[in-house]
């Protein structure tokens, strides 16, 4: 492919098609296909058998003979991962969850041959007395805007042609033939478009410095698709929703700063990333959107995809690179900086997942779009996993500085069962918690780090009132604790320092004093550490101490653990009023350290106890207590 | 040193061959040993020392420096690992969701530790971060099968099906 005609007539052929799936206004009403069912084949669905059920979909579809005038399409995530398996019905867009396959015969004689949507099987919230409403109405959706998640659950990630439907590979095109390198660099810039990532470093900025040098300098650009944050899944979700928005912007920086080569740096743990990944590369090659004379200029550009091995620390970009060229991947002192020495020791850019995403629709939408969007010095949007105790896990996109009351009590429906928010934990082991009295802080990556905490790559984890925040700061010691590459002392030796002052603490064997060494060694770490592995890793730790201080002193002074976590610091007894002598209890102990008689109440024997809950959780009498 | 391996390397000339090729394919890009060492364990399954010392040889890469690759990735396994691969997810998301319990239990279920193989070769047990599947907390993946939402009491039920 050479030319812009060539790239419309793909975009217009497929128009019609794709358009179908919109719900905006001037919607395409009607394409070869009387409807289309769009199942989401990302990670969360597709665990929940969405694959089974697209194949007994096309099975059931076919045995009804309408073949010709439905048709089945995979897409990536939609994003409500907690009522997966989730497909949509267009043009009804219906919006069917927790699908399973015995629903399918139904739905297909139902909705796919008679026209009846089945109202049962939906997202009950887009129920409603007047007829059913579109799921962007619902609280999950309605503060949504999704920029880098905008083809995600819309197109074939494995088809480019829906890609360019929707714009693909226009922006390159327009970089190529109508904007100097200066003029591309210029419009990231008036963005202000930051580094997704975790850092926040501003993305024009890093470009520029990548620029200019010897004419025929060897340069490369690299994508950080290493998400290796626990609880984290949104770069996933674009590679498996999107992935010729990484490559196509990835071009566009290989344009800018003048460099002929790209690489993909990806988690292993992602296989469906990987298969799509490689996919959308060979296809890009097959149209020349990657390799020689790209639109029939002299710009060439491929690109490469390295699979990681399970190193968290590679997610550093000084170790990533490292890894890329076949190393153990252990980060390297900066300066210099990649952009003058990275990969191969030439000058390197690297950006994010997320950050790629958003490239394209700036270069199409301008400047001023994006940078109308969001907070002044935090524009766009940021797209966050939301998990934990909260009703909608799933992916949320939303505008920088909305507030986390609004994303946990709107978008996410709340805590289960009734339970109280205690705080929310983000930027995972290099982040921090925040409390309730922060539930209106406007979310962008300064007053989050004001607050303690940092944007990281956007992990959100709400945590309630059953969680101890000693140990939610111990369980992500024991993470970085596993994960320190071992190369400089303070992150290596100190982060098992501190991981054993906290279990000190955890296991009744702390004091006032601990508390006062724990923030001493802390600072030494960020100070000292080769990378942000170690200069973040005691983040969790102060933010908990910080905010939930009366924990940390019950643990140390009064020997308890208020949420009832740390077993060394608590012990079951049976509430007499309340148990009924029913011997659940004592027929599921493990260790026969329950007795009493039948219809009396029962006692356990604390030096017999190992504390596993088993008591707890079979008691239908609520009766077993931690004291 | 690491562990020497409980079972003796039974590598096939298929296999070897097939790791000759793999070689020959990659040995001239840059920063190969990582693709190679992947494709190496695809085939064998892991990466015992023979192994190592076949990449060494024809690659002209010293294996302490093999052995120093493989042993800083998580993903390279220097043990075979079981038949069924049982990985369970200690990712925030899950752990807060009580993984750790799940985790428990399949270790006194199976009397294994983490990276252990039961002595038939069936199960092998680890634990990892985060498959992304968080909407399904907690989770554990036996090979590719992804089991979620699971309480405790779900484990000798889910581990019946692999026997």
């Amino acid at each position: 492919m050479k030319t812009l005609e060539e790239l419309n007539a793909i975009k217009a052929k497929m128009a019609d098609v794709v358009g179908f799936r919109s719900e905006e206004k001037g919607a395409v009403k009607s394409c070869q296909y009387e409807r289309q069912v769009l199942v989401c084949a990302g990670t969360g669905c597709t665990s929940s058998g969405s694959v089974k059920i697209a194949a007994k979909l096309e099975e059931e579809i076919e045995k009804a003979g309408l073949k010709d005038k439905v048709i089945v399409i995979k897409t990536g995530c939609h994003g409500l991962c907690a009522l997966g398996p989730v497909m949509i019905v267009y043009p009804e867009a219906a919006f069917y969850s927790n699908m399973e396959i015995e629903h399918v015969e139904e739905i297909v004689a139902e909705h796919l041959v008679k026209g009846n949507v089945v109202t049962k099987y939906l997202y009950q919230e887009t129920v409603t007395d007047s007829g059913i409403i579109s799921m962007h109405e619902t609280h999950f959706y309605k503060k949504q805007n999704r920029v880098a998640l905008r083809n995600c659950g819309v197109i074939d990630p494995e088809q480019i042609e829906e890609y360019i439907a929707r714009d693909g590979y226009q922006a390159l095109y327009q970089c190529l033939h109508e904007k100097s390198q200066k003029d591309v660099v210029d419009i990231i810039m008036a963005s202000g478009l930051r580094g997704r990532g975790g850092g926040g470093f501003p993305t024009g900025r890093k470009w520029l410095f990548a620029m200019g040098g010897e004419p025929g300098t060897q340069k490369y650009v690299c994508c950080n698709a290493d998400e290796g944050d626990p609880g984290a899944f949104m770069d996933r979700s674009v590679l498996e929703g999107d992935p010729h928005v990484v490559l196509e912007a990835m071009a566009i920086a290989g344009y800018v700063i003048g460099a002929n080569q790209g690489y993909i740096y990806v988690r292993a743990e992602y296989p469906i990333a990987v298969q799509r990944l490689e996919i959308a590369i060979k296809q890009a090659e097959e149209y020349g959107m990657l390799g020689d004379n790209i639109f029939g200029t002299d710009f060439s550009f491929r690109i490469g995809l390295r699979l990681g091995a399970g190193a968290f620390v590679c997610g550093e970009e000084t170790a990533l690179m490292t890894s890329i060229e076949g190393n153990r991947g252990e980060p390297r002192p900066r300066p210099p900086f990649p952009a003058v020495k990275g990969l191969f020791a030439a000058p390197t850019i690297l950006n994010n997942v997320e950050t790629w995403a958003n490239i394209p629709q700036i270069i199409l939408r301008g400047a001023d779009w994006f940078a109308g969007m969001g907070t002044e010095k935090s524009p766009g949007t940021k797209v966050f996993a939301l998990g934990g105790k909260v009703n909608n896990v799933g992916l949320v996109e939303i505008p920088m500085g909305t507030t986390l009351r609004e994303i946990i009590e709107e978008i996410g429906g709340g805590i289960p069962n009734g339970k109280k928010f205690k705080a929310a934990q983000t930027g995972g082991p290099s982040g921090g918690c925040i409390p309730a009295s922060n539930y209106d802080v406007e979310i962008d990556y300064d007053n989050l780090i004001a607050i303690g905490s940092m944007m990281g790559s956007g992990g959100l984890i709400v945590l309630d009132e059953d969680d101890c925040m000693v140990d939610i700061a111990k369980f992500f010691l024991e993470f970085t604790v596993d994960e320190s590459c071992g190369k400089c002392t303070p992150c290596r030796v100190g982060t098992r320092r501190l991981l054993e002052m906290l279990t000190d603490i955890t296991e009744g064997r702390g004091t006032l004093e601990t508390l006062d060494k724990i923030r001493e060694l802390s600072q030494y770490l960020k100070q000292n550490s080769l990378c942000a592995l170690g200069q973040t890793a005691s983040n969790p730790v102060l933010s908990t101490m910080k905010f939930f201080e009366d924990e940390y002193i019950a643990h140390v002074v009064d020997k308890k653990c208020p949420a009832g976590v740390c077993k060394s610091l608590f012990q079951y007894a049976i509430d007499e009023e309340k148990c009924i002598g029913c011997t659940l209890c004592a027929k599921n102990c493990p260790v026969n350290a329950i007795s009493g008689e039948k219809k009396k109440a029962h006692t356990i024997d604390t030096t017999k106890c190992i504390k596993c809950g088993v008591c707890a959780s079979k008691c239908k009498k609520q009766a077993i207590v931690k004291k | 040193m690491a562990k020497k391996p409980t079972v003796p390397f039974t590598g096939t000339k298929e296999q070897e061959e097939a790791l000759l090729k793999v070689i020959a394919e990659l040995k001239d890009t840059k920063g190969a040993l990582m693709p190679i060492m992947q494709k190496a364990q695809d085939i064998y399954g892991y990466l015992p020392y023979e192994v190592q010392k076949i990449i060494s040889d024809n690659t002209g890469i010293p294996i302490e420096k093999i052995y120093g690759v493989a042993t800083f990735y998580a993903q390279f396994a220097l043990q075979p690992k079981g038949k069924y691969r049982i990985s369970v997810c200690l990712g925030t998301a899950c752990y807060v969701k009580g993984s750790g319990k799940v985790y428990e239990k399949l270790q006194s279920v199976l009397g294994l530790k983490e990276g252990e193989c039961t002595p038939d070769g069936k199960f092998s047990l680890e634990s990892c971060r985060c498959v992304g599947a968080c909407g399904l907390a907690p989770v554990m993946m036996i090979n590719e099968d992804v089991h979620g939402r699971l309480l405790p009491d779900d484990v000798d039920k889910i581990l019946a099906q692999y026997q």
